[in-house]
């Protein structure tokens, strides 16, 4: 197989043998934490900073504007400039604030988008943990950003922040549903929860093609759902500036702000890579069926570009509805889950599993 | 002390109040709403105005009528032109100065762009209001072409000051005829593109039919005009009842709704910026020639007594009122500011509507808040 010159387990393999023949089994492990942790963490900081300048720009030529263009060739420094004016800001101490909580929300809006990482499969053997259960792991952690949004809204002692998270609230654990479906129609066509064998399903055909329309509809319900999930707009009513100028995160200041600004751009990052994981084919590259040099030439592409392309392409479909449509309102917003894409959905899994029984997918 | 304390029931104290305001991304100035809530729901809206408060009216005493019309402009800076028309027209009454057709068919032109301008600025913050960021951008790019033409005309923006009694300050721009008609030809395909965006969105139907309801009964108690009574089916257009400058040669509609909802104040509004088009291209091809102001005394006096004049704005009906004892200075001048008695209605509308629909109703409504307070 061509691609298999990009298959990193012998590599990782290499380096985690060679580490236990040099120590104990206990530094083996701890050491190797520390490596993925400091490799998490930049890929992090890399991605926040470069999501940030994207959606800049991809708002400007939506808007008319030429976006950020002074600081370095195209303004490509200019979130760069941004996180270290953000990291001089005075952090404003708040009068009859709950200061443990408030200190606390923002580490875990973004320990929870750090824990999701862990299970992504950038490429052939390149993730950091391949769980049996991949998908449900990556599911149950995303949805505990949502304890650092309530935590933020109540803590600040501010009644547009305590109204911006109760509707954060309501809203991710509504949508929690209808994403947790959409991923398990999926689960149900490849019969595994484990995301490596997902993408290695998809070889001869990515899931959204091979799924007939369940998989299509699932993948419809997925973006819209997790965009909500996200809180971004049209579905951003937590912080909704101009009902509740910030929402949750209205009395934080500096890096404290940062770090929930950064958090909203990985959790973007995190549900476009399911998406691209689960729907797409992950790293898997495009095959058309009996083009020979066709699928050759889509082979020499290395897995971790196609894996980036397709994250970004989803990206791209989120950052292009947030800035055409306008805001739903709390009430519409529930109801759209409840009485829409929950049952939707539920028929869906339906169809898919009878589909599955009968073997009639590709 | 403690009585107060008994005497508030429970049903109040259950309530979460919210001040929206002064310092507000959508209260569009220093305005400030004392919102109560219950869950999501308005309670009440209660406003408190005067933060902007310059003493206009009291200035106005002490200075003479040509300067009145500078300090016109900032009222209602979106619909400057028109506040400057008001008062020219009634200080022209009263001394009863028959003034050219040019000036009329100029004053109309300038009014109309205005007013498109005010409601381009309307669309784009509405849009926001509701979420819709991209609509800003939209909106204030095709603005920047009116001011554009402002600016060569009049040597302002904005703020523009281009009345005077007897006519206007300056003849019009050689190329002003050519831009006007370029920008109409530009506009007419740009304006179907604001519906494309926003008009016809699914969610901005959902956030906007049938949200903060006016009838027609309670539109006409509470005065409200301009567009936003018109929605209700109030007719309540100045330039068609009672036509002042060139309105009475152009045939034009006046944009009349039932609903009274929110949706129907938007597309009054962008009705009625196809309609101000339409003046507008009955007039630009034959501004008649002739000077461009009446020759007026230096020092303009007022003959004793009381005149009024009402003009059309681009939020609603504009009363100038000015008492004269025959001096150079008015003795007393009132305004009626659309935006005053417009807002009195918000309380009305949005009360058992959520929170972002109070937003939705004090943007449809578009309110200008220096002309609130004066």
């Amino acid at each position: 197989m061509p691609f298999d010159i990009y298959n990193f387990t012998s590599f990782t393999q290499w380096i985690d043998s060679s580490l236990h023949n040099a120590m104990s089994p206990f530094w083996t492990a701890l050491t190797e934490m520390v490596i993925i942790g400091v490799l998490v963490l930049m890929f992090y900081a890399v991605v926040g900073l470069f999501l940030v300048y994207a959606e800049r720009k991809v708002c400007a030529f939506m808007q008319n504007r030429l976006g950020p263009n002074r600081v370095g060739p195209f303004g490509i420094f200019q979130t760069i400039a941004d996180l270290v004016k953000l990291l001089f800001v005075e952090l404003i101490p708040i009068k009859n604030a709950d200061g443990f909580l408030f200190n606390l929300a923002p580490f875990i809006v973004i320990i929870a988008g750090f824990m999701a990482i862990a299970a992504i499969p950038f490429a052939n053997g390149l993730h950091a943990i391949d769980m049996n259960i991949g998908v449900l792991y990556v599911i149950a952690v995303s949805s505990m950003g949502v304890i650092g949004v309530l935590l933020a809204g109540w803590s600040s002692n501010n009644k547009y922040s305590l109204i911006g998270a109760m509707r954060s609230g309501a809203q991710i654990i509504s949508y929690e549903l209808s994403v947790g479906l959409a991923l398990i129609t999926i689960v149900i066509l490849a019969g595994s929860m484990q995301l490596s064998v997902i993408v290695e399903a998809q070889r001869d055909g990515w899931f959204i093609f091979k799924g007939h329309i369940p998989a299509f509809i699932a993948f419809i319900i997925f973006l819209i759902s997790s965009t909500a999930e996200t809180n971004r707009g049209p579905f951003d009513l937590a912080e909704a500036e101009s009902e509740l100028t910030a929402g949750y995160h209205t009395e934080y200041s500096g890096i404290k702000f940062a770090f929930f600004f950064l958090a909203e751009y990985m959790n973007m990052f995190i549900v476009a890579s399911i998406a691209a994981t689960i729907f797409l084919g992950g790293w898997m590259p495009f095959h058309v069926g009996p083009w020979v040099g066709f699928n050759h030439i889509m082979d020499f592409i290395p897995p971790f570009v196609w894996y980036i392309g397709k994250t970004f392409f989803v990206i791209f479909l989120m950052m292009w509805f947030k800035w055409t449509f306008p805001r739903l309102r709390i009430d519409q917003l529930l109801t759209l889950e409840w009485k829409y894409l929950l049952p939707i959905n539920l028929v869906n899994v339906l169809i898919m599993a009878f589909l599955v029984l009968m073997g009639w997918h590709f | 002390m403690e009585e107060k304390v008994k005497n508030i029931t429970t049903e109040e104290q259950q309530e979460y109040v919210i001040n929206m305001g002064p310092q507000h991304p959508s209260t569009h100035g220093v305005l400030r709403l004392v919102v109560s809530l219950k869950g999501e729901t308005v309670k009440s809206v209660q406003p408190h105005i005067g933060y902007i408060h310059r003493g206009i009216e009291k200035m106005c005493e002490s200075i003479t009528y040509p300067q009145v019309i500078h300090l016109t402009d900032r009222m209602d800076y979106l619909s400057a032109h028109i506040n400057n028309e008001a008062v020219c027209l009634a200080v022209e009454k009263a001394l009863e100065v028959e003034i050219s057709d040019r000036i009329k068919v100029i004053r109309t032109l300038m009014s109309e762009l205005t007013r498109i301008q005010s409601h381009q600025l309307w669309w784009a913050s509405f849009g926001m209001d509701l979420g819709g960021l991209t609509c800003f951008f939209y909106g204030l790019r095709d603005r920047e072409k009116i001011l554009d033409i402002f600016e060569e005309t009049c040597g302002s923006r904005m703020i523009v000051s281009y009345n005077c009694p007897g006519g206007v300050m300056y003849d019009l721009h050689p190329d002003f005829a050519k831009k006007v008609k370029e920008f109409i030809r530009y506009f007419r395909k740009i304006l179907p593109e604001y519906n494309q965006l926003l008009t016809g969105n699914v969610i901005f139907h959902e956030r906007s039919k049938g949200i903060g309801n006016l009838s027609l009964e309670d539109a006409i108690s509470f005065g409200i005009t301009g567009p936003s009574g018109r929605a209700s089916g109030f007719s309540c257009d100045v330039r068609k009842h009672e036509p002042y400058s060139a309105y009475d040669r152009v045939t034009f509609k006046e944009i009349l709704y039932t609903q009274g909802d929110t949706y129907h104040r938007y597309v009054a509004r962008i009705e009625e910026m196809w309609e101000s088009m339409n003046i507008i291209e009955q007039l630009i091809d034959n501004i008649p020639e002739g000077p461009f102001a009446v020759k007026m005394k230096p020092v303009i006096k007022l003959p004793e007594g009381e005149y009024y004049q009402r003009v059309e704005t681009a939020r609603g009906e504009l009363g100038v009122y000015v008492i004269s004892d025959g001096n150079k200075n008015p003795y007393r001048v009132k305004f009626r500011s659309p935006n005053f008695v417009n807002l009195s209605v918000l309380n009305h509308i949005a009360k058992g509507f959520k929170i972002a629909d109070l937003v939705a109703i004090g943007g449809s409504l578009d309110l200008v808040i220096p002309d609130i307070d004066r």
